[in-house]
């Protein structure tokens, strides 16, 4: 088995950003779609970490603590959003919530 | 000053005008409808009356013309014929016209119709006006596809009976087949003679030296009209059914008139048809077998009307007969004189209809002759003058046929012998049947009463011009001044004489003790009965025709049109419309997974193509 | 295998599985523990990378502070689904794969060539708060400040999203 380097890290990245993705597609549920999204901004994050180890750069942790600041207020935002939809519509269920159907 | 040309369209627009007035004004009013539409046909009966007399007198009556289509070298003349042809055909429309006007004051009393009734009869009398002073081809057409849309009117005239309904749409349909032939043939002549008027056509057709297959169609197209207006095989259909319409209507329109209508075409043309001899030979056989086949028809039919419609299908085989062999004269006359006992006839029987409050079976009536002898001597005499007995009008018309049949044509002459017999025999047999003896059905028969004098006294009319048109010939001489009968013996005529006077016996022995029903002709003639009493199945042929052929290649047509047309072409078009349209609608429909699984894809179609 | 390797591979294994269970779990509740879960072992995953400063922020700012909010909003709007996520679910059955098989179609070209893009080891970076900050307090002092103030937005957006709905 050879040494694990920059490539295993990515490809736990590229995995965690498949299930993110799949978490995003096969849930209904608005709250799990927006944990599919968070899992997404971690993936990445793990692959810009790991650029900037073996890079041998800073920029890759500083935008990473740059994604973690604004998913905070991205996830602020988006729960309120949820909570509210919620109080209106009595759902959160992405496939009965088609009112913006063209 | 009004001239004789002046008072031509006169008596033509009269009767428009009446129609109109009724048609708009006056239809809740019977009385003033039946007085317009009466008013006017006895207007052009009398101003007729004048016409004769001044064309027999010799003057050149000469109807004011107005250009009614000038096209670049080509003019279409709204004009009148006045000649003698004309003038003695709107003798007899006029005449009988009025005469069935009036009886039909009281045939159609109490009618809700009443006023529809005398405005549809005033239409008619235009058009059929309109036939017969025609100048030109055009003017004819417009006029003999008006008298079809009268003529529909009135058979449908009892609309909400499905039976008259029918009767209607049949009439205008075979008349349609018909009237196509007509058109293509008034088109093909225009088109190689530049004209359509019949003076210039006359002079100008033997002279374009046309070939003797050009000449043959444009005859023969012409005859298609003829043979649909005066129901001759195989377009005979539609009469019978026509009687549907009510008793003045059979008598006018279905008998004296407008059924002549093509007779009186073919006259009028003879130029044309004399150019073919072959067309000649195929109408007169056309006619010959007519002739022969509706008389055979008649002698196994029990509907009073139907009775008389065959007659008179037999007789337009007559005259249609007569014109083939180039006897227009006597085809005239006889149109003439047939109008005359036919339309008494026919209003004989409408006389006995009403007595019997519309019962038509002649096996239920018998004994009317003494309870209504008025109809009873006047159908006496229609029916003698049908059958051709000396000295009544019919005698003399069907004997000139027949003479001029004996030499041209022998095998036609017999048929027209036979023909002749059996008129005899099933006129005798209508007449023994419905008024001698006992009544059959009492209820029906049994308390019949005369008629009113309205509806007798055109009975009468009828019946006097019934037994003097025919004497010395004079009719024929009228329409042809050097008009020599062929010659011939007492012999002969004693012979013509002898034939239907046979029908006449036999008819009398079959029926002289007041037989319940037909039995006794039906053993007698055995299969051939049922033959005769179905038509010799035409009707049903045509169905089969329609139905099955017709009917079939429809059917074919609607599959390739569902699979084809609708399936692949429309089908196809809108499938892939829809096809697109659904594919759009996920784009729009809400689904917030879709759009994010869209947003994926595209993301991950745009890193692959940066990352090539 | 060295134990570098050994964590490694518990780490990310670890933090996979937590994310299927994530993804597969019918509760919501039980998703966003193993989220927190996940996020723990991804901190690992950091450490492992030497970058220290994001294994703390990652502890205290995602585990600790974005998922507690998860799981509060969770638990305070206590929404089942009537059906299985996995029932009448056409479009993610379908949908699912074909994401999952496009991403890696777009990204195996970059992880063939990855090996290729690593230093010598004597130019690894080290994460430490030192090393992390003073860029980001230098060259990117401007987007700090812009990230500042999307923060401030988002609080004022959320304090408006929560108010009670007034009539007009």
């Amino acid at each position: 088995m050879m040494h694990v380097g920059l490539e295993h890290y990515l490809a736990v990245s590229g995995a965690l950003f498949a299930l993110g993705l799949a978490c995003i597609v096969l849930r209904r549920n608005a709250l799990l779609v927006f944990m599919g999204l968070e899992l997404n901004l971690n993936a990445a994050n793990l692959a810009l970490v790991a650029f900037s180890r073996y890079g041998g750069h800073a920029e890759g942790q500083v935008l990473a603590t740059f994604i973690i600041a604004i998913a905070a207020a991205e996830v602020a935002i988006g729960l309120a959003i949820i909570v509210a939809l919620f109080r209106r519509r009595a759902t959160i269920v992405t496939d009965l919530l088609r009112s913006l159907k063209g | 000053m009004l001239t004789n040309g002046h008072l031509v369209w006169l008596i033509l627009f009269a009767p428009l005008l009446a129609a109109a007035a009724i048609m708009l004004f006056t239809r809740r009013l019977p009385r003033v409808s039946a007085g317009l539409s009466i008013g006017a046909v006895v207007l052009g009966f009398v101003l007729s009356l004048k016409l004769f007399v001044a064309v027999l007198q010799g003057e050149a009556v000469v109807a004011p013309s107005v250009v009614w289509l000038d096209l670049a070298g080509w003019q279409l003349v709204w004009a009148a014929t006045v000649d003698r042809l004309s003038a003695l055909m709107l003798l007899v429309v006029t005449g009988v016209g009025a005469t069935i006007h009036v009886y039909s004051l009281g045939y159609m009393r109490g009618d809700s119709g009443f006023a529809r009734f005398f405005g549809c009869l005033a239409l008619f009398m235009f058009s059929m006006l309109g036939i017969v002073l025609a100048a030109n081809f055009i003017q004819m057409f417009i006029f003999w596809e008006l008298v079809g849309v009268s003529s529909y009117l009135l058979i449908g005239f009892w609309f909400e009976r499905p039976s008259a309904a029918e009767a209607g749409k049949k009439a205008f349909i075979v008349n349609r087949i018909g009237d196509f032939g007509f058109l293509l043939g008034i088109l093909l002549i225009g088109a190689l003679a530049g004209t359509f008027n019949f003076a210039e056509l006359a002079a100008k057709w033997p002279a374009l030296g046309l070939s003797s297959g050009v000449l043959a169609l444009a005859a023969g197209l012409i005859f298609c009209g003829a043979v649909g207006k005066s129901a001759q095989f195989p377009l005979h259909v539609w009469l019978p059914d026509a009687m549907e319409g009510p008793t003045p209507v059979s008598a006018l329109i279905h008998a004296a008139t407008m059924v002549a209508a093509g007779v009186y075409m073919l006259c009028r043309v003879a130029w044309l048809l004399a150019a073919s001899p072959e067309i000649m030979n195929l109408i007169a056989w056309t006619g010959g077998l007519t002739a022969l086949m509706a008389a055979l028809i008649a002698v196994a039919q029990r509907d009073i009307k139907r009775i008389l419609a065959y007659s008179t299908l037999s007789q337009l085989g007559y005259m249609v007969m007569a014109v083939g062999l180039g006897a227009t004269t006597e085809a005239m006359f006889h149109l003439t004189t047939h109008a005359f006992f036919k339309a008494l006839l026919f209003l004989g029987a409408g006389s006995v209809i009403i007595a019997l409050h519309h019962e038509q079976d002649i096996f239920k009536m018998g004994g009317l002759a003494r309870k209504m002898p008025v109809t009873f001597v006047t159908f006496l005499i229609g029916t003698l003058a049908l059958g051709g007995i000396w000295p009544l009008a019919g005698f003399y018309s069907k004997d000139a046929i027949l003479l001029a049949e004996m030499d041209a044509n022998r095998p036609l002459f017999v048929m027209a012998l036979i023909t002749a017999g059996l008129t005899g025999f099933y006129m005798a047999r209508a007449l023994i049947v419905a008024f001698l003896g006992q009544a059959r059905d009492q209820k029906v028969a049994g308390h019949a009463h005369e008629s009113p004098l309205v509806v007798t006294l055109p009975l009468v009319l009828l019946a006097i011009m019934s037994v003097i048109a025919g004497w010395h010939e004079e009719i024929p001489h009228f329409l042809k001044p050097d008009f020599h009968e062929h010659p011939h013996g007492v012999g002969i005529l004693l012979g013509f004489l002898a034939i239907p006077l046979a029908g006449f016996l036999l008819a009398w022995l079959l029926y002289r003790r007041g037989p319940a029903d037909d039995a006794r002709l039906r053993s007698l003639l055995g299969p051939l009965y049922g033959l005769l009493e179905n038509k010799f199945y035409v009707d049903e042929f045509y169905l089969f025709l329609v139905n099955r052929v017709q009917g079939g290649l429809a059917a074919l047509c609607a599959g390739l049109d569902l699979v084809l047309v609708r399936g692949l072409g429309v089908g196809g078009v809108s499938g892939l419309a829809r096809l697109a349209g659904w594919c759009v609608r996920l784009l729009q429909g809400g689904s917030l997974r879709f759009y994010l699984l869209a947003t994926i894809l595209g993301v991950a179609a745009f890193l692959l193509w940066i990352g090539r | 295998m060295t134990v570098y390797d050994a964590m490694f591979w518990f780490f990310s294994l670890a933090l996979l599985l937590c994310g299927v269970l994530v993804l597969i779990s019918r509760d919501a509740v039980a998703s966003a523990l193993f989220m927190v879960l996940g996020f723990i072992f991804l901190a690992g995953l950091y450490l492992l990378l030497e970058a220290w400063f994001l294994a703390l922020i990652q502890i205290l700012v995602y585990a600790g502070a974005i998922m507690v909010l998860f799981l509060f909003v969770v638990m305070l709007l206590d929404f089942r689904e009537k059906r299985r996520w996995w029932h009448g679910n056409l479009l993610g059955w379908l949908g699912a794969p074909l994401a999952v098989a496009a991403l890696l179609a777009a990204l195996l070209p970059v992880l063939k060539r990855a090996g290729a893009l690593a230093d010598a080891p004597e130019k690894w970076f080290e994460g430490t708060l030192e090393n992390v900050m003073t860029p980001v307090f230098t060259r990117y002092l401007l987007p700090v400040e812009v990230t500042a103030l999307i923060l401030l937005a988002a609080t004022i957006g959320v304090v408006v999203l929560g108010r009670k709905e007034t009539k007009p």
